[in-house]
């Protein structure tokens, strides 16, 4: 019996794919097995090739697996490009409309998916024959499919209901007939707890929602639309509004403009968004506007993979404006941090008056996971440093210091409406008061007040050090990585050795002494990141994080690392 | 109650003694006195350029902003508190030039924001470039030997897309302006006020006597229907689109803010913004 299973489906886009993928993943979740799915798709909507990798497991990971137990193909594409990760004795379930062939290592079960699709009602749910087909090769009842059916198709009505769980019923019987049915295959139950299914761009969502979000100005883009899309869809229930924008500037420009107005107001983007909102983030810096900007990293530069996995946006996070602002960026890991970090997000945006990005990268964003309940009251809305009310209808006439010199930096907001407050606000150098001033004392004034609000800052939440003291190896990671890192450590452990892990949640401030004590007691440190030059290793030397025996282990080839990739690079380097 | 001196602040402008800017300046501040504004309650948003420094010469809210961009921010300023009289202003090379995309997408959108543009048919912080309503011939620093490109009608653009309320007035006319801006103020939806705001240190062509000699004031045109639109476009193509006045109306748009599926009546910014607990357990159960 299996406490994990890898299991794939693959065709064409557009195929059914996805829907397939959920499905499976979907009914498995609601058993209590963790789940971990990831979606490969191109940029196009239909054609090409599309697979759906699930990893269901009795405990937690945030990976995809290094193999696959079952493959489940729409096509003989499917095959050929997938089956090379099939493990030796593993299973393709093939449909029987391609003649498909497969090598020697792996079992063939061919069934004429779209045959008994047509028997069941119609050709259009085959992938409910294939999905009956898994079940019964993993030993699954089918009934784990009947909430899922239901909820897909109830709408339509009973018969097409119905006619679903015929379907599936159809491919369970075929494998069963076929001898399909293997223990080894089966998996072991699961305790039935049903946790919450999401991916990173649904927390982010979420978050934003709870945190008091309530403008959202964005252009869509992959990885980050589903974030407007969803939004759009739960913004009338708080009186929020979502702006698809003519491009980037004019949300970045129009997130400044809603949270200058007083609402808490953010986008969401990707890297060619981002290199289009720089100027603005620069505006907003300046103008000590508090906005969110939601960076979901896929692979650049230019249009580059915009359906692939990649980290390479660090720099132009960092150091992506013309001049000199206090910015904070944060890097959350899984569903449950984004959904946290955005709360902090707008609470930091608004204490530091000051841009604030969280990125996330495409696997994160895109991941269906297991993810442990999200709660409400965890959320804290902090607005900062806001003038009273009151006190400034009241005072004596004359301009409010919008930009007062204060031994923090920070200084008081009131919002366009409030009596007495009249201010001035921009992009040009200013006084306390907000009017343009150029001369040199004024400006080295206003310069050091924007920088001391962010000097000597360090989020203590910044850097997570998890694993043994004094480790042979201790990994480094940001962003999604901390799933194969996670299980790297696992097998590097049992292999003997002492690991330790070090996961970068805050890129800005860095935590330079945070990193430092985190790391030096460690024999080496890799640095695993998604890019080709090693942006976060460089980005330790830069900001003085310092080790003798550092390395780095780099992919950029658009897919996320497999925990083995990590596992391999680390036995090599002892 | 406020009055035109409450709109005003010690700032001296940058811009050149005679520049058509002032009459804009002036003219706002009217406007926004007569029509009983409180200078709180306005929020004026501007560009860059010698126009976009207007935000900070009134005695209101101010922003202040990027290049091309009054439009996007000033839209979002509306959004966060729909209570606000949000007025929006700049050059044409702010508003027609870099901003053009943002022009034709705000009067898509229909907020209810004004946006004021000085029109000037030059580049004049710069110090003198062709602009993108410079007319072919017009020989500037980026054009010695005379413009090669057409210029831009802002008025056509502006009822090409779709615009609800459409008005142009000239600096040297104060009274037509005051009226122009406080209708556009009143209209329920986006407004742009296309101002000849004449350059004296640059533009030595559009001239306060040259506009004089050329625009076509509709005021004086008896059986002008502003709510026509075929007959708007026919006079803006007529007089190439040199006519001053209300050009065009349409009472019939509805503003962006007041079509949005559940939006907050009340200001953004007055919202509690705690996530009520029956929401959010609805929205986690679609995951579960």
């Amino acid at each position: 019996m299996l406490d994990q299973l890898s299991w794939k489906v693959g065709g064409q886009q557009g195929e059914g794919v996805e829907s397939t993928g959920e499905t499976f993943a979907i009914a498995l979740n609601r058993q209590g097995y963790y789940v971990y799915s990831f979606r490969h798709f191109s940029s196009r909507i239909k054609g090409g090739h599309s697979n759906d990798k699930v990893r269901v497991s009795l405990q937690q990971f945030r990976a995809a697996a290094d193999y696959t137990d079952v493959l489940l193909a729409f096509d003989q594409e499917s095959i050929d490009l997938n089956v090379g990760e099939v493990r030796q004795g593993g299973i393709v379930i093939a449909d029987a409309k391609f003649n498909p062939t497969a090598p020697d290592h792996v079992r063939l079960f061919t069934v004429p998916l779209t045959k008994l699709a047509e028997e069941a009602g119609s050709a259009i749910m085959k992938n409910m024959v294939s999905l009956g087909a898994s079940a019964c090769v993993l030993g699954l009842p089918i009934d784990i499919f009947k909430e899922v059916v239901e909820e897909r198709f109830s709408r339509k009505g009973q018969k097409i209901v119905d006619q679903n769980m015929l379907a599936i019923q159809s491919g369970f019987n075929y494998i069963k007939e076929l001898g399909g049915q293997d223990p080894e295959f089966a998996l072991k139950p699961a305790d039935g707890t049903r946790r919450l299914f999401m991916m990173g761009n649904d927390a982010i969502s979420l978050g934003a929602m709870a945190a008091g979000a309530r403008v959202m100005a964005a252009y869509p883009i992959t990885p980050a639309s589903d974030v407007m899309e969803y939004l759009i869809k739960k913004f009338p229930k708080v009186g929020g509004v979502v702006v698809q924008t003519e491009d980037e500037i004019a949300a970045m420009t129009m997130t400044i403009g809603a949270a200058y107005g007083g609402a808490r107001a953010l986008t969401a983007t990707s890297g060619p968004g981002l290199s289009l909102m720089m100027e603005a983030i620069g505006l907003s810096g300046m103008t000590e506007t508090p906005v969110v900007i939601v960076d979901t990293q896929r692979g650049g530069p230019s249009t580059g993979l915009p359906t692939k996995q990649e980290q390479s946006d660090m720099l132009a996070a960092l150091f992506g404006t013309h001049g000199e602002i206090p910015k904070i960026v944060l890097n959350p890991a899984t569903p449950e941090e984004c959904f946290y970090m955005m709360g902090d997000a707008f609470n930091l945006a608004e204490q530091y008056q000051c841009p604030v990005i969280v990125m996330t990268d495409l696997q994160l964003s895109l991941s269906k996971q297991t993810t442990e309940p999200l709660k409400l009251e965890s959320v804290r809305i902090d607005r900062g440093d806001l003038a009273d009310k009151n006190a400034v209808e009241s005072a004596a006439a004359g301009e409010f210091k919008r930009y007062e010199l204060t031994d923090s930096g920070i200084s008081p907001r009131v919002f366009p409406g409030t009596k007495g407050g009249l201010h001035h606000v921009t992009g040009v150098e200013h006084m306390e008061t907000g009017r343009p001033n150029e001369t040199a004392p004024n400006r080295k004034k206003m310069m050091e007040k924007r920088m001391r609000k962010l000097h000597g800052v360090e989020f203590p939440f910044s850097v997570e050090r998890t694993g043994d003291e004094q480790p042979d190896i201790l990994l480094v990671g940001v962003g999604s990585n901390i799933g194969a890192i996670g299980e790297a450590m696992g097998r590097l452990k049992a292999d003997g050795l002492k690991v330790a892990h070090v996961q970068v949640r805050a890129l800005l401030p860095f935590p330079t002494n945070l990193l430092q004590n985190a790391i030096q007691d460690a024999k080496q440190v890799v640095v695993v990141e998604n890019n080709a030059t090693g942006q976060l290793r460089n980005l330790m030397s830069f900001f003085n994080v310092h080790h003798d025996r550092i390395s780095n282990l780099l992919k950029y080839d658009g897919t996320p690392f497999l925990p083995v990739e990590i596992y391999r690079y680390c036995k090599e380097l002892v | 109650m406020a009055t035109v001196k409450d709109f005003r602040n010690d700032i001296r402008p940058n811009w050149c003694p005679g520049c058509g800017d002032f009459s804009v300046q002036a003219s706002i501040q009217r406007a926004l006195a007569a029509m009983g504004k409180e200078p709180h309650e306005v929020a004026i948003i501007s560009g860059i350029g010698c126009s976009g420094r207007i935000s900070g010469y009134i005695n209101t809210y101010g922003f202040h902003g990027v290049h091309g961009r009054s439009l996007p921010t000033a839209q979002g300023v509306k959004l966060a508190n729909r209570n606000l009289t949000v007025i929006a202003s700049g050059g044409d090379g702010d508003g027609f030039g870099i901003g053009l995309n943002h022009f034709m997408h705000a009067v898509r959108r229909n907020m209810d924001i004004t946006y004021i543009v000085m029109d000037n048919q030059i580049y004049g912080l710069t110090k003198g470039q062709h602009s993108p309503t410079s007319a072919h011939g017009f020989k500037a620093k980026t054009t010695p030997e005379g413009n090669i490109e057409n210029a831009l009608v802002p008025t056509q653009i502006a009822l090409a897309a779709g615009i609800g309320f459409l008005g142009q007035g000239f600096s040297s006319d104060v009274n037509q302006l005051v009226s122009l801006i406080q209708q556009g103020i009143q209209y329920k939806g986006f407004a742009l006020i296309n101002v000849f705001s004449p350059c004296v240190t640059y533009n030595k062509i559009n001239t306060y006597d040259w506009y004089r000699e050329h625009v076509y004031n509709l005021d004086n045109v008896p059986d002008y229907d502003p709510t026509d639109r075929a007959a708007a476009m026919k006079m803006v193509i007529e007089t190439h689109g040199l006519c001053t006045g209300l050009i065009y109306k349409d009472e019939s748009r509805v503003a962006y803010e007041d079509q949005v599926p559940g939006y907050a009546a009340n200001p953004l910014v007055d919202e509690d913004l705690h996530l009520d607990a029956k929401v959010f357990e609805e929205a986690i159960r679609e995951f579960a």
